[in-house]
């Protein structure tokens, strides 16, 4: 093959990769399209890959140390896609981490081979470039560890805040910003460049520090655009088209989630990265004494039984329990009776975009049954039983009614309109934006206190005993 | 006189890179478009899945990692290029077989939706 004939072949490899991606994510707009979706992104992989094997400056000496670094990633990713789905967040923010890592090494040697082959190499356009790719990869990289870090436990939970952090956070970034363009005006500043990565790996910590886990869908998929922003940056380093529109498809699937995840929450950009949401709890106060009413699982499980239709709203207390598949029986013994049963899904429960309607499916159940919150709060006032389960912010109603609250103006899932209100929670410490819930002192509300996988067992038992009885 | 006007405003050829930014500009918005129709129900699994498409920077890292080691290419820059490659790949194996894992648990009510 002519080397013309063979470039040609690789960019026809790129061409038929980037559609296939495109289709890849086309088809995820419905879950019965969506795995063949899978199956064209790995085709879509497959070519892009084989595509640059053959490109002449790939000597075929490297082939067998490219294969093993190859073998050793799908080693310890093999282990990574057989988590609980419980984890299914930290293992995404990881995964953002390895991306990261990868788009700023490549960037980092690309530099210094443009330095080592005198600079001539290393236009205005590409040091931008190459600087914003080792920006967004390492700080990428360093933001997403922590967000797993938080996610895992290792690190605390809590949002960690000091004075001047906002400050110290700009300096930082600004430190990096002040290398950028000082690479870009005089590449030959080789001084620059480790300081640049040092800056950014820094700033990635520091983004994340102050953030708390309920803010963490919003930060997931902020760290997502990010990652496809560096590979697409990556794209313009190497004149590489494949890498800009996998990347441009990668940073636009982040940013979406994000505004969703955003507008979940009433909140902005910049306030949920520089507002450490969490510290918000202070100005509340504690308790001021609610008074509530609790139920036993079995009288819970008695007032359900009554009802025609049962609205489960799950949040990430279901998730720490485990308690989808006790959910999954109790879900079976109302419907047994002809009771409709749907679960409403706010679009933060939970600590990643959809991580819901993950473990309901994992737990069988029909995914026409998960409702989002647009469309259940119309009906609300026709449902007899809201089951809250492991949720709080999301159903607190005041957001809606109280000016003052942190949460004011969040949109919720209107469990307060409903007949009857049965929440269930391991005692009366507040949610994780550590705000009162009015909702479990109305009237019409009955807290089912305990373990969230053990009342829903207990539920279900109380049913599966009752009709065994009739 | 237009010319060395616009050379001046672009000394590295900015004009070059044009094409790539229009490709970008595009992409963007497909890739917008196509989101948008993503069911809420699968954020999740395509959070992972554009996991393992962003893991596309591997062409990068094997372009870095596969030259001949040489004076022009010193060894340290191909083990950068194999450290990424490894890195991408712990994604692209991972990222395709956890979707492929949740979205087969994925089921409807109706069993004739299966397909």
């Amino acid at each position: 093959m002519t080397p013309e004939s063979r470039d040609a072949v690789v960019q026809l490899a790129y061409l038929v990769a980037s559609v296939l991606f495109i289709f890849s994510l086309k088809w995820m707009n419905s879950p019965q399209s969506a795995r063949r979706g899978v199956w064209a992104g790995v085709w879509a992989m497959v070519l892009g890959i084989g595509g640059t094997l053959l490109n002449p400056a790939v000597a075929v000496s490297s082939l067998p140390w490219i294969a093993l670094a190859v073998m050793v990633g799908g080693l310890i990713g093999v282990p990574l896609s057989k988590v609980p789905l419980t984890a299914v967040p930290q293992r995404t923010a990881l995964s953002h981490a390895f991306g990261g890592l990868a788009a700023g090494l490549v960037g980092t040697a690309k530099y210094y081979l443009w330095i080592h082959d005198g600079g001539h190499n290393l236009t205005t356009f590409r040091m931008f470039a190459i600087s914003a790719e080792v920006i967004l990869g390492f700080l990428t990289f360093t933001g997403s560890l922590m967000a797993a870090g938080k996610l895992q436990e290792i690190l605390p939970g809590r949002p960690i805040t000091y004075r001047g952090q906002l400050i110290v956070n700009f300096l930082t970034l600004g430190g990096a910003i002040a290398c950028a363009v000082g690479l870009i005006i005089n590449p030959q500043l080789t001084f620059l460049f480790p300081l640049l990565i040092t800056l950014s790996l820094a700033f990635g910590v520091m983004l994340i520090i102050p953030i708390g886990g309920a803010d963490m869908p919003t930060v997931i998929a902020l760290l997502n655009a990010y990652a496809g922003l560096s590979a697409v940056a990556m794209g313009f380093v190497l004149d590489n088209t494949l890498l800009i529109i996998a990347g441009a498809l990668d940073g636009s699937s982040g940013l979406i989630l994000s505004i969703i995840m955003c507008k979940a929450m009433n909140r902005s950009f910049s306030n949920v990265l520089f507002g450490a949401f969490g510290s918000a709890q202070a100005d509340t106060g504690g308790q001021e004494g609610q008074t509530v009413k609790s139920a036993t699982a079995a009288e819970a499980a008695e007032i359900m039984e009554q009802a025609d239709t049962v609205v489960i709203v799950p949040g990430y207390g279901m998730a720490v329990a485990q308690a989808q598949h006790r959910v999954r029986e109790l879900y079976d013994q109302l419907t047994k009776r002809g009771i409709k049963v749907k679960f409403a899904i706010h679009p933060v429960a939970g600590r990643m975009p959809g991580h819901m309607n993950v473990l309901l499916a994992e737990a069988d159940i029909p995914y026409d049954d998960l409702v989002e919150m647009d469309e259940i709060n119309p009906e609300m006032p026709q449902v007899d039983v809201v089951l809250v389960l492991g949720a709080n912010d999301v159903v607190n109603p005041a957001a809606k009614n109280n000016p003052k609250s942190p949460i004011h103006g969040m949109p919720i899932i209107e469990a307060d309109r409903a007949k009857t209100v049965l929440a269930v929670k391991r005692s009366m410490k507040p949610g994780f934006a550590g705000i009162d819930n009015e909702l479990y002192a109305m009237d019409k509300t009955l807290m089912v206190f305990g373990d969230a996988k053990a009342v829903v067992g207990d539920m279900a038992k109380t049913l599966a005993g009752d009709s065994g009885m009739h | 006189m237009m010319t060395p006007l616009l050379a001046a405003a672009a000394p590295d050829g900015l004009n070059a890179y044009i094409p790539l930014i229009f490709v970008f500009i595009l992409a963007t918005f497909i890739g917008l478009e196509v989101i948008r129709n993503v069911s809420r129900l699968l954020h999740t699994p395509l959070m992972s899945l554009t996991n393992a498409i962003s893991a596309i920077v591997i062409v990068g890292a094997i372009l870095v990692a596969g030259p001949q080691v040489g004076d022009d290419h010193p060894l340290w820059i191909t083990i950068l290029g194999l450290i990424a490659i490894a890195a991408a790949s712990v994604n692209i194996v991972s990222g395709f077989l956890i979707t492929n894992r949740m979205l087969k648990m994925f089921k409807s009510r109706k069993p004739e939706d299966k397909s």
